[in-house]
């Protein structure tokens, strides 16, 4: 693949001295329009009537169109990269559903450490809607993809 | 609902489910292409470099770029031209049917928990099977009653398409199958006795002549005795010359839409959703808000004429709702 960021203007890995239990992630804001549901349903190729027709979702008891899950954990994972840099690797991630998210929400995203040992680190996780939870859970990670990985191919 | 009518499926029942497998594993109809991985970056806002950029994935100490652990149940997805997921050897459809049977016909998802063991890269083809982990006893929650269905897929990857596939992650699913509470048929005072009565208004000396109007099939409204306006809701004193002397005129019940709300959420148990609100221009010149319950949502619309209606909620309380007005619906 085409290289679009030279490895030197990589950011340094996130060392397991900056982290401290109780530290808070920098919150994520996703403006969730139309748009965003339906190329995030055919990205992750669930073309549930649900998450792209209007109607079909009214019919269905909704008032509109909402995220589906798989996008869900794909800005779970987001958030909590986005944080940790690109040499951190997920290993879990555990969600609780709530609300659906429906276009015109903002969906935020918090999170805080809640263990750190070993450059492994876990932190829960909130994504919130003025409806309320979105969803919940945890997410750990390996601060490095290389330390703790037999299998790295 | 009562406990009675949806008593749950018995262990006996449900246990020959767990650790069944939900048919032949499937192999992903395509290996892994870096356009997939774009168009989920693109959708997903994610700019982690490692999954698009050999140079900076490698600079991590990975070998290439690797496809986004999310994108695990990605692989999976049939698609719109795929074949559908359940096969005819797939023992959920005898569970569901079981369930849908024992009354818990609606389903939600409630959790999902995926684990990643090793990285899918482009070029790999993914193989997916799945098992029954287990179901669970009958339990009670705020949606309603039902099971818990906890099943868990295993992902393999692998450079060649007959080749054994390395484990790449898990991912534990549940839903939950349950009879929704608050369903009743109408919602008719004492109609459906399991549900819980509608709240009461708080009824006082400047507002009981509305409900005794009510009670006679009249929708009583005040009227300023001295300067003749008429007001709603109920006050002591007229808003246009401050006169504490009112009457009360009777309406004659119709309307046209002013505007209108759904009500989807919050629910309350008494009430039946999605719940048409309207808020209605009487013809004498006055705004009345009263629910519409008896309206789908697709025929109600700004400017449709309406009639008002009674219903007894309790033996001393009848309550008005409109309903669009004969000839009127689209």
């Amino acid at each position: 693949m085409t290289s679009e960021t030279s490895s030197s203007s990589l950011r340094p890995p996130l060392q397991a001295s900056e982290v401290a239990i109780d530290d808070e992630l920098p919150p994520l804001e996703i403006a969730i329009d139309r748009t965003f549901v339906i190329a995030a349903a055919i990205a992750t190729r669930d073309y549930q009537d649900v998450h792209h027709d209007h109607e079909a979702a009214v019919k269905r008891g909704a008032p509109d169109i909402f995220l589906n899950i798989l996008t869900t954990t794909g800005l779970v994972n987001r958030f909590v990269t986005d944080w940790a840099g690109p040499h951190a690797r997920i290993n879990k991630t555990a969600i609780r559903l709530g609300m659906p998210a429906h276009p015109g929400d903002t969906l935020t995203f918090t999170g805080t450490v809640t263990e750190s040992a070993d450059g492994v680190v876990t932190v829960s996780i909130d994504g919130t809607t003025a409806r309320g939870s979105h969803a919940s859970g945890s997410v750990t990670l390996s601060l490095s993809a290389v330390a703790d990985s037999g299998d790295q191919r | 609902m009562s406990q009675d009518e949806h008593p749950g499926l018995t262990r006996e029942q449900l246990d020959p489910f767990a650790g069944k497998s939900c048919g032949p594993s499937r192999q992903s109809r395509d290996p892994i292409a870096p356009s997939d991985i774009r168009s989920w970056i693109d959708a997903i806002g994610d700019t982690n470099p490692i999954y698009v950029d050999d140079d900076a994935s490698m600079a991590t100490g990975r070998s290439s770029v690797i496809a986004p652990p999310a994108m695990l149940q990605v692989w999976s997805m049939a698609g719109l031209g795929g074949t559908s997921k359940s096969t005819t050897q797939d023992p959920r459809k005898e569970l569901f049917a079981l369930l849908d049977d024992a009354g818990f016909t609606s389903v939600v998802a409630t959790n999902c928990e995926q684990e990643y063991l090793g990285d899918a890269v482009p070029g790999d083809w993914i193989t997916t099977s799945e098992v029954i982990e287990s179901v669970s006893d009958v339990k009670d929650t705020g949606l309603g009653r039902g099971h818990f269905i906890t099943t868990v897929m295993s992902f393999t990857a692998s450079p060649d398409p007959l080749g054994d596939g390395e484990l790449i992650g898990r991912q534990r699913w549940r839903l939950f199958r349950f009879a929704p509470k608050n369903r009743g048929s109408g919602g008719q005072a004492g109609g459906d006795s399991d549900r819980p009565p509608r709240p009461r208004p708080a009824i006082n000396r400047d507002n009981a002549f509305f409900f005794e109007g009510t009670l006679a099939g009249e929708l009583r409204i005040q009227k300023c005795d001295s300067c003749g306006t008429l007001r709603h809701p109920p006050s002591p004193a007229c808003g246009a010359c401050q006169s504490f002397d009112w009457s009360t005129v009777a309406m004659s019940g119709r309307g046209t839409i002013h505007s209108f709300v759904v009500n989807h959420h919050p629910q309350v148990p008494a009430f039946d959703y999605p719940l048409v609100v309207a808020l209605v221009d009487l013809e004498e010149g006055v705004r009345f808000v009263a629910e519409m319950p008896d309206t789908d949502r697709e025929d109600v619309a700004i400017g449709l004429p309406v009639e008002v209606r009674y219903r007894k909620q309790e033996d001393d309380l009848v309550m008005p709702h409109f309903v669009l007005a004969e000839g009127s619906s689209q």
